[in-house]
């Protein structure tokens, strides 16, 4: 949102702002246009790689060649198609994760920092929840249920909450002493028209902010449940998935375990530099302690 | 202060309970039987009532409940359903390659980052402060499984200075543990160095523009001492609060760190107890873990009194 704001439309010195902007921003950019390439290739994946699950047993653990980029996996299957393809799961779950936990992390947030008498049983179970680590929730959280993508957002969802939860309530606690809102509260509105009016306006900086980080830190644990065994199923193309089948293969073929790794790094490295970036602008007093 | 870390103490118990209170809805809200879940996909009906009945899950939820706590409190976790061993003795066997990771991580990380913080902060602007400002961001970017194969690749496998995998107990010597431990260390540390050197060099940049500090350089205090004496130790609070929520971010990477490496720790314990679908391993190791976490950062509030003296309990 701020992006645009500070692309003006077809103002003369256009150019020159944009310019400015990039000069100024420089991780913003770097990081989105890094994670737009990857959606990108995600989107596009059909067109521009093989069937992930195709496989050619002879040859298998071949290195990187003109007929395979990545070269091929311990059951013949091609590295870059797979790669890939994982970039589909890895987008899809980092987002779905922010997207849930923030909507669900909001919702606590505003009752527990407008509604008092909920506040104390609120923020107790979210220290509760916040005391548990959270990759072994969503381990035991997957284990208990037929491993799908949906569990793998959820299972690492929860987790996440508290911290939104945490964010969200500590705006509201601040903007809710402001002459304005009292301003509302003595004109009569409802209390659901002020929280909705008043309040979440000043929750969204902060919340686009924490967005990309649990993005950053969905994909890591993904991965790392794939990498486990507690993840989506293991036929699914997905990073932590490609790296597990190969673990055992490190010395004898490395790319195997190298193309996916550095495909996650590069993602993962986009979103935080992005969250960096944003952070920078849309919230001053915290970035100048980080 | 006794009777403050008494009090402390004490706050521990509700916030257990609420962790006790997940662990437990986890197991008994999940969609479909749980017993039918961990007999596995091959089980007989007769397996199945077998295992809810060793779990008790044939009795009313209330009263699972309250065994689940009671033994909690008498320090049960439970019985493996796979080794039938106590849960807590499966634990405390596994405890001490687990612990031997988690103490040289967070030493050689608190040491690294601190450095590299404060290194950064002094040289604020400059190419040195964008160099470790940009391998944080790399920190914490590069996931521990990648980087563990990344150093095992390089230093095990290529240049044979350091073994691959495994683990010495320290009983058999301490240049043999270090040596297994010193590649896991550096994997598992690399993103806690990665937040701690950020939060040293954010709170460095705060405590060098106080004015305390520009009386200290005009009294010709040399520059080592300044940071170290009259800037770190002002700065100190924030970077222990760090040091303390990273725990966090430690005991999932042990789970990760210790499958890479091949280390019987508790975290190996968890990831097989995966699966064999063990439950009551996969929830002891939780209330373990969660308790190690809350007790860590109340050590973590009682060190400010040794850094900040005007904070008193």
């Amino acid at each position: 949102m701020t992006i645009t704001a500070d692309t003006p439309n077809a103002s003369p010195g256009t150019v020159a702002q944009l310019r400015t902007f990039i000069r100024r921003n420089p991780t913003i950019i770097i990081g989105s246009a890094l994670l737009a390439a990857m959606a990108v290739i995600a989107i596009i994946a059909p067109w521009i790689a093989g069937d992930p699950q195709f496989m050619v047993p002879v040859d298998r653990l071949q290195p990187p060649s003109a007929a395979h980029w990545f070269g091929t996996d311990p059951l013949g299957r091609d590295v870059y198609a797979r790669a890939v393809y994982g970039a589909r799961i890895s987008l899809v779950v980092g987002l779905s994760v922010a997207i849930l936990a923030i909507v669900i992390g909001l919702t606590i947030g505003l009752a527990a920092g407008y509604y008092r008498k909920l506040d104390n049983v609120l923020m107790r179970f979210m220290d509760g929840l916040m005391a548990i680590p959270g990759i072994l929730l969503a381990i035991a959280l997957v284990s208990l249920n037929k491993a799908s993508v949906g569990i793998v957002v959820i299972a690492i969802a929860i987790p996440e909450i508290p911290r939104v939860v945490r964010l969200v309530r500590s705006v509201v606690l601040t903007t809710r002493e402001q002459p304005f809102i009292e301003a509302a509260v003595g004109g009569g509105s409802r209390s659901l028209k002020i929280i909705l009016r008043h309040i979440v306006p000043s929750t969204i900086a902060p919340l686009i902010v924490q967005a990309t980080y649990i993005t950053a830190s969905a994909i890591l644990t993904e991965s790392a449940l794939s990498f486990l065994g507690a993840g989506v199923p293991p036929e699914v193309p997905t990073w932590g998935n490609m790296i597990a089948s190969s673990r055992l293969l490190l010395a004898r073929a490395p790319w195997t375990i190298f193309f996916p790794g550095t495909c996650l790094a590069l993602v993962v490295l986009a979103v935080n530099l992005l969250g960096d970036g944003l952070r920078d602008r849309l919230d001053p007093r915290l970035a100048r302690r980080m | 202060m006794t009777a403050y870390i008494v009090r402390r103490l004490l706050a521990m118990l509700p916030v257990m309970a609420i962790v006790a209170l997940f662990v437990f809805l986890l197991l008994h809200l999940a969609p479909g039987d749980p017993a039918a879940i961990m007999a596995g996909d091959n089980a007989t009906p007769d397996n199945i009532a077998q295992i809810r009945q060793k779990l008790g899950l044939d009795e009313p939820i209330w009263k699972q409940f309250l065994v689940w706590i009671v033994s909690l409190a008498h320090g049960n976790l439970g019985n493996s359903m796979f080794w039938g061993d106590p849960v807590t003795t499966l634990i405390a066997q596994r405890a001490e390659p687990t612990i031997s990771l988690a103490i040289t991580t967070i030493g050689v990380a608190i040491i690294i980052a601190v450095f590299l913080g404060v290194v950064a902060a002094a040289n604020a602007g400059t190419g040195i402060d964008r160099f470790v400002m940009g391998f944080a961001v790399m920190g914490f970017s590069v996931p521990v499984f990648v980087v563990g194969y990344l150093l095992i690749f390089l230093f095990a496998i290529e240049l044979k200075w350091l073994p691959v995998q495994g683990y010495t107990p320290i009983a058999e010597g301490i240049l043999p543990w270090l040596r297994n431990l010193v590649l896991p260390s550096v994997a598992l540390g690399l993103a806690y160095v990665a937040l701690i050197a950020r939060i040293t060099r954010a709170t460095m940049l705060d405590v060098l523009s106080e004015d305390y500090m520009r009386t200290a350089r005009a009294k010709g205090v040399a520059s080592a001492p300044l940071l170290l004496k009259h800037a770190l130790k002002n700065a100190a609070v924030p970077i222990v609060t760090v040091i303390g929520i990273g725990v966090a971010l430690l005991i999932g990477g042990v789970v990760i760190t210790e499958t890479v490496f091949n280390i019987p720790g508790i975290g190996r314990l968890v990831v097989d107890a995966i699966a064999r679908r063990d439950y009551p391993i996969i929830q002891g190791v939780i209330m373990v873990f969660s308790g190690v976490y809350v007790l860590v950062n109340l050590l973590v509030d009682l060190s400010y009194t040794f850094f900040d003296p005007r904070i008193r309990y």
